[in-house]
């Protein structure tokens, strides 16, 4: 894909309760965003395991958005108390893993703010556009596969592997 | 496994903008779909009609729906499938209007971003599991928190439709703010008799059981089957053996010590005492703050008078437990006392009108006092510094509402209509009075509600000025209100005998740390949040948990009853079951992969993790591992997300679940 066509992929991680509800209601109002970004639902933000943002950047996600209810809000009382606190650390822990800053955003959006869910995401847009493509992975892997290819099975080991599956 | 997929045009509401027979032929392609088609109305009789016949011919495992939000029409597609024979958790939405169609306007990326939705819905539902719903059993006994007219109210009618109730009032009777007011508007009935036979139905009632004096002090559980912990506080006097006879508070030596909370402190209280004559129950409460036994031992007059031998001042604080199904919220409201506070205090006070400071400056439930017949002057209107009867009398409107400078931004509703009652009942009794009323503008809707200020105004002769006042000051025993006439334009100055400041409705100062103790969401001003504005006004956000009342918002008296019945009977929806039906999204540990390092029971916000016991076939313990009791779980996931070796998982939302979407990106 050539430099101007490039457009970025995002992911935004929603709870069941706020941020999904707000971004119906954004539909709803027919508010516009950037087609870029693609939900996935949770039913808190609690649930949010540090390791699908990983994942989602190693299959090529160029940025993360990570929403739920806001303080006290919380339809589970106080699971975005856990995330708060757990997106806090990991936060550190990505600029060690060679993500930049910005390219995982949080944000509380309540289920009555539509607007807000609007402005989020096209602030996500933006601002990874500005950044870039998200390549350090994409680079590492090539580099690997490159001194590391992965290893062809030879013919005899086909036919071997032929006759155990007999 | 065979999916299908179904797009839904929604009329032209997706097909506008997102190209579905594409998406359905670009869908066709997908590994493990069996069929893609798309029609006009997916969640229509035909359309529906339509997904079935495609399960049962083509044999489908699961399918994937590209239509609305899955909280519209969730529900409507997995009857469809259960009516085909499939699993309704086999069943996976994609939103391609709300998140979709409605939000983009350019066609080619709209449909393109369509395609790799539905592709994620479809890699997801590859790896759904078959779910069951869970079947909880419901306890049909109510908690009513207050007893207030709404609690009273509430209580009543639950109990009334046969099931049991348990009312928990902190104060030592019922009856709430109603019960101190003297006329209740529109009709200037009488409040006090319109209010106790209620309160006697209660404490007669054979279905009510009547905690007075008692406040609740742990919550557990959830809908239909609540554990409800409430300290019984001690009142120091045997409630069995107490007749009511009232003698250890006539003859009390401690007369003037303690204020009298029902009278606004506008009188003194015995150390032994009941609120009011008509309390309900008629059983008298020890002060142990004042009490000279509790000083130096001494005394013990009230033991001697006590022909039932009731007095007992060794008498603990009793934990009472109690099973509920539901509990409606009526702990009302309190008004905002407006001293001058200190500098750093959040509430900023209306020093410049002397409350606090001037006898006579008064406000509005200590008004209701003076002007009823059971308060400290019996019904006659004299002003409290030197009981002569007051000739002139300011009221001022909205101190402490509708000024988020130095009170709240919301208006307290009431008080138009208070002031409006009060001014009236001063002209009733003090003909040649004269009533003069600063506000800012009248609120009066409700049932000859206008009519009742325009009375006020026309055949009583209250003088309405339009303004609000900057200053109080005090000289010679009047009152120099200094304050403006928006109307006219010009300053006014009123020499008052007394004063009286409608001050705002505020929620009850132990609110916030309540609603934190039952599980439910209040507002920055301490008032509980309603599940939804419009439609859902009763419910709180928590099921099983309804409101009632002046804790949801400022409130009159026919509104907070209208809601208390309305809880009351949302209570009983919830009891016309045996069994309540919920969603089988809920944790589940793996007993081979936990470690027993009891994270998830730190972090699960519902104490839903329990310790158990892994145990060899001789009975010997070989670890202790993490479970989820289901009844408990109410499924946010965040323990999944805490486990370090990820043993627990969230059915329906599992890891691999998640991860398949995240590679179908």
């Amino acid at each position: 894909m050539s430099e101007e066509k490039w457009e970025p992929k995002i992911v935004a991680f929603v709870c069941n309760w706020c941020t999904y509800t707000g971004a119906d209601l954004a539909g709803t109002s027919r508010l516009k965003y950037p087609t870029n970004v693609k939900l996935i639902r949770v039913m808190c933000s609690g649930g949010i395991d540090p390791v699908f943002i990983l994942k989602a950047f190693e299959r090529g996600a160029d940025g993360i958005l990570v929403s739920g209810c806001h303080p006290n809000d919380c339809h589970y009382n106080a699971g975005n108390f856990h995330a708060r606190r757990r997106w806090e650390f990991f936060d550190e822990l990505l600029k060690f893993l060679g993500i930049e800053e910005g390219r995982l955003q949080f944000s509380w959006v309540s289920a009555s703010e539509g607007k807000k869910f609007v402005d989020v995401v096209t602030k996500v847009t933006n601002d990874v556009k500005a950044m870039g493509q998200f390549k350090a992975y994409k680079d590492l892997n090539d580099e690997f596969t490159a001194k590391f290819p992965e290893p062809v099975l030879n013919e005899k080991e086909i036919i071997m592997s032929e006759e155990d599956a007999k | 496994m065979k999916i299908g997929v179904f797009i839904c045009h929604c009329g032209e509401n997706i097909g506008r903008t997102v190209d579905c027979p594409r998406v359905a032929k670009a869908c066709e392609w997908l590994p493990g779909v069996e069929v893609s088609i798309d029609y006009k109305y997916m969640c229509s009789d035909p359309g529906q009609n339509m997904i079935k016949k495609e399960i049962i011919d083509k044999k489908l495992d699961a399918i994937v729906v590209g239509s609305c939000s899955p909280h519209m029409h969730e529900k409507t597609f997995r009857k469809a499938a259960v009516a085909a024979g499939i699993n309704p958790f086999l069943v996976e939405i994609t939103n391609l209007r709300e998140h979709c169609s409605w939000v983009h306007d350019d066609i080619e990326a709209a449909t393109e971003k369509a395609i790799e939705m539905v592709r994620m819905s479809v890699e997801k539902v590859k790896r759904d599991q078959p779910l069951t719903t869970i079947e909880v059993p419901v306890t049909k006994r109510t908690l009513v928190i207050g007893g207030g007219i709404a609690g009273i109210q509430a209580a009543l009618d639950v109990a009334n439709a046969g099931y049991e109730v348990v009312l928990v009032e902190k104060e030592p009777s019922i009856g709430g703010h109603m019960s101190q007011l003297s006329e209740t508007f529109p009709t200037l009935d009488c409040s006090q008799c319109i209010l106790t036979p209620r309160m006697v139905e209660v404490y007669q009632h054979p279905k009510i059981k009547l905690m007075t004096f008692s406040e609740v002090e742990k919550v557990d559980g959830f809908i239909g089957n609540f554990t409800v912990t409430i300290r019984n506080k001690a009142r120091h006097i045997d409630e069995d053996k107490c007749t009511g006879c009232g003698l250890c508070i006539t003859k009390c030596p401690i007369r003037k010590k303690a204020y009298n909370s029902f009278e606004e402190n506008l009188a003194h209280r015995p150390a032994v005492y009941v609120p009011f004559p008509q309390a309900v129950p008629n059983i008298p409460v020890i002060d142990e703050t004042v009490c000279t036994h509790y000083k130096n031992g001494k005394c013990g007059i009230c033991v001697t008078v006590c022909g039932r031998e009731a007095i007992n001042f060794d008498q603990q604080d009793k934990l009472v437990t109690e099973e509920v199904g539901a509990i409606i919220m009526a702990t009302g409201y309190k008004l905002y006392n407006i001293d001058k506070k200190p500098d750093d205090s959040i509430y900023k006070g209306y020093g410049e009108y002397g409350y606090g400071k001037y006898k006579d400056v008064v406000d509005g439930l200590q008004f209701e006092r003076i002007a009823s017949a059971s308060g400290p002057t019996e019904g006659e209107f004299k002003r409290p510094s030197d009981g002569k009867e007051p000739k002139k009398i300011v009221f001022i409107q909205c101190v402490g509402s509708r000024d988020e400078s130095k009170g709240f931004s919301y208006c307290s509703k009431i008080c138009c209509m208070y002031t409006a009652k009060h001014a009236m009942l001063y002209k009733h009794k003090v003909h040649d009075g004269e009533a003069y009323v600063f506000y800012m503008d009248i609120r009066s809707g409700g049932k000859m509600y206008d009519e009742f200020v325009r009375r006020a105004i026309e055949e009583d002769g209250v003088k309405y000025i339009r303004g609000r006042v900057s200053k109080i000051t005090e000289e010679d025993g009047k009152y120099i209100v200094k304050g403006e006439d928006t109307l006219a334009g010009m300053p006014i100055t009123i020499e008052a005998d007394m004063v009286v400041l409608a001050t705002a409705m505020i929620a009850q100062p132990d609110a916030s740390t309540l609603a934190q103790t039952v599980g439910i969401p209040y507002d920055k001003h301490g008032f509980f949040n309603e599940a939804h504005p419009k439609l859902r006004p009763i419910e709180s956000t928590t099921g099983g948990v309804f409101l009632a009342g002046a804790c949801q918002s400022p409130k009159d008296i026919p509104e907070s009853v209208a809601m208390a019945s309305a809880a009351a009977a949302k209570a009983m929806v919830l009891f016309g079951s045996d069994k309540l039906e919920r969603e089988p999204v809920v944790a589940k540990v793996s007993a081979d992969l936990c470690a027993g390092c009891f994270l998830c029971k730190k972090v699960c916000p519902y104490g839903a993790v329990e310790v158990r016991e892994v145990k060899t076939r001789d009975g010997v313990v070989i670890k202790e591992i993490a479970y989820v009791n289901e009844g408990l779980c109410q499924g946010c996931g965040t323990c999944t997300a805490s486990c370090p070796s990820k043993s627990v998982e969230l059915a329906g939302f599992n890891n691999e679940e998640i991860f398949a979407q995240i590679a179908a990106l």
